[in-house]
């Protein structure tokens, strides 16, 4: 369910979509699904380390969202990941964001 | 007549006021190949629609303070093509093969995108079909300025067809297909006074090919003053899940402003291209096409059109999310 709004079923969300003809998705069976969450929380930890919130795998079936304080969330898929994130620092986070891109760009 | 087909494309009809959307409808729906289709309609207009399965449909949008884009549930909507499934599974109504849903002048056609994508029970009996926008010739372009939904029409429709163009000047005609191109620069642009393939319109959702171009918006071309713009990038093969995030996360803070997002990517270590399509914050799922062309091009190609948002800033935040190579990409927008 939607925790936003109540509905049940929530959307799929387009990164997930689930495996069925013509469908471009790595969510195609229990090893490759696992591979594709476990890449999806290094490459998110990149983006997210800039705002000092790291995400985890939560048992395969939900991450877990946190700040350094140990403030968490549990978020389900992309769809809610962004918005969970904003809550936790209380502030907006934008891909545009010039000051964000140039610490991206900073050599590790 | 043959089976209904498992998911039931809805083939969406937009396009402004006094636009040509209920004439287009007409004449499309004489031809005999389209007699199995449905139609939902909100308003009926004094152009009398002749067919045997017509039903209307009350406005009722449902935006939660959340403004979460799954709950701008069209419920009316909704409930309408329910009870036309029910009815064709219990055969009280002709076994139709399409839904054709006319849209209401005013009305931002996201939500109905979204409630045929998205509706949990919808979702397993239905999917979107073509977005057809109609664009008046004379008016057309006065509209894309002082009405932000005529834009968004014209943005996300996968074919255009052009109306009133017997009266229009060469001129007015001109003007309004160089405002359309700068919109939607690749769609299919039709104009209602040639001859119409009623079934190629009325059918399924048009898969990007292998063949897609970014087709540069015409030089020029700013009806709408400098609100909305276009970007065109083509580019080696992106990493799937940094995409899938980059793009989730432009859509969740930008999605109001990006009216259309449509590309044919290059995946790693995927073979043939994937087609995606983006509406606002809705994307479609993603479509594994089979093969790339013989010979042909087989780079990323990415359109975003925006309104009021830089498209530059699109492409240096790509760059910094290491979708783009340092040194610019192909970029043919402005």
């Amino acid at each position: 369910m939607c925790a936003l709004c109540g509905v049940l079923g929530g959307a799929e969300h387009w990164a997930d979509a689930h495996a069925r003809p013509g469908a471009f998705t790595r969510n195609t069976g229990p090893a490759e699904r696992r591979r594709e969450r476990a890449r999806r929380v290094a490459e998110a930890n990149r983006i997210l380390a800039h705002v000092g919130l790291v995400l985890s795998d939560w048992r395969g079936t939900t991450f877990r969202l946190s700040t350094r304080t140990g403030k968490t969330e549990l978020v389900g898929s992309l769809a809610h990941l962004w918005a969970a994130a904003e809550r936790l620092t209380g502030r907006p986070l934008d891909p545009l964001d010039p000051v964000l891109l140039e610490r991206m760009e900073r050599p590790a | 007549m043959s089976a209904a087909p498992a998911l039931t494309p809805v083939v969406l009809l937009t396009g402004f006021l006094g636009s040509g959307k209920t004439t287009l409808l007409a004449r499309l729906l004489r031809d005999p190949a389209l007699s199995d289709t449905a139609v939902l309609v909100n308003e009926l207009g004094e152009i009398g629609l002749d067919h045997h399965l017509l039903e209307r449909v009350d406005d009722e949008v449902v935006l939660l303070a959340s403004g979460c884009l799954c709950c701008t549930i069209r419920g009316e909507l909704a409930e309408a093509v329910r009870r036309l499934l029910s009815r064709r599974s219990r055969g009280e109504v002709a076994p139709f093969r399409r839904i054709v849903v006319e849209s209401t002048g005013l009305a931002d056609p996201l939500p109905v995108i979204a409630t045929i994508a998205a509706d949990p029970v919808l979702k397993h009996h239905v999917r979107m079909g073509a977005v057809i926008a109609t664009v008046d010739a004379v008016n057309g372009r006065d509209q894309f300025a002082r009405h932000p939904e005529s834009v968004a029409q014209a943005a996300v429709a996968d074919h255009l067809v052009l109306t009133k163009t017997d009266l229009a000047s060469a001129r007015e005609t001109a003007a309004a297909i160089a405002a359309l191109r700068a919109l939607n620069p690749d769609a299919p642009l039709h104009r209602a006074t040639d001859a119409l393939d009623a079934p190629s319109l009325l059918g399924e959702r048009t898969l990007l090919t292998g063949g897609f171009r970014c087709v540069p918006a015409p030089v020029g071309a700013r009806p709408h003053g400098d609100a909305v713009a276009s970007l065109s990038l083509v580019f080696d093969a992106v990493d799937w899940t940094v995409f899938g995030l980059w793009l989730s996360m432009l859509l969740h803070r930008h999605g109001g402003t990006i009216l259309r997002v449509k590309g044919l990517l290059a995946v790693a270590g995927t073979d043939g291209p994937v087609a995606i399509h983006g509406v606002q914050h809705l994307v479609h799922v993603p479509q594994h096409l089979p093969a790339w062309p013989e010979g042909g091009d087989r780079r990323s190609r990415l359109v975003v059109i925006t309104r009021g948002l830089a498209p530059h800033a699109i492409e240096r935040s790509m760059t910094a999310f290491g979708l783009l190579p340092t040194a610019p990409a192909i970029a043919q927008g402005r």
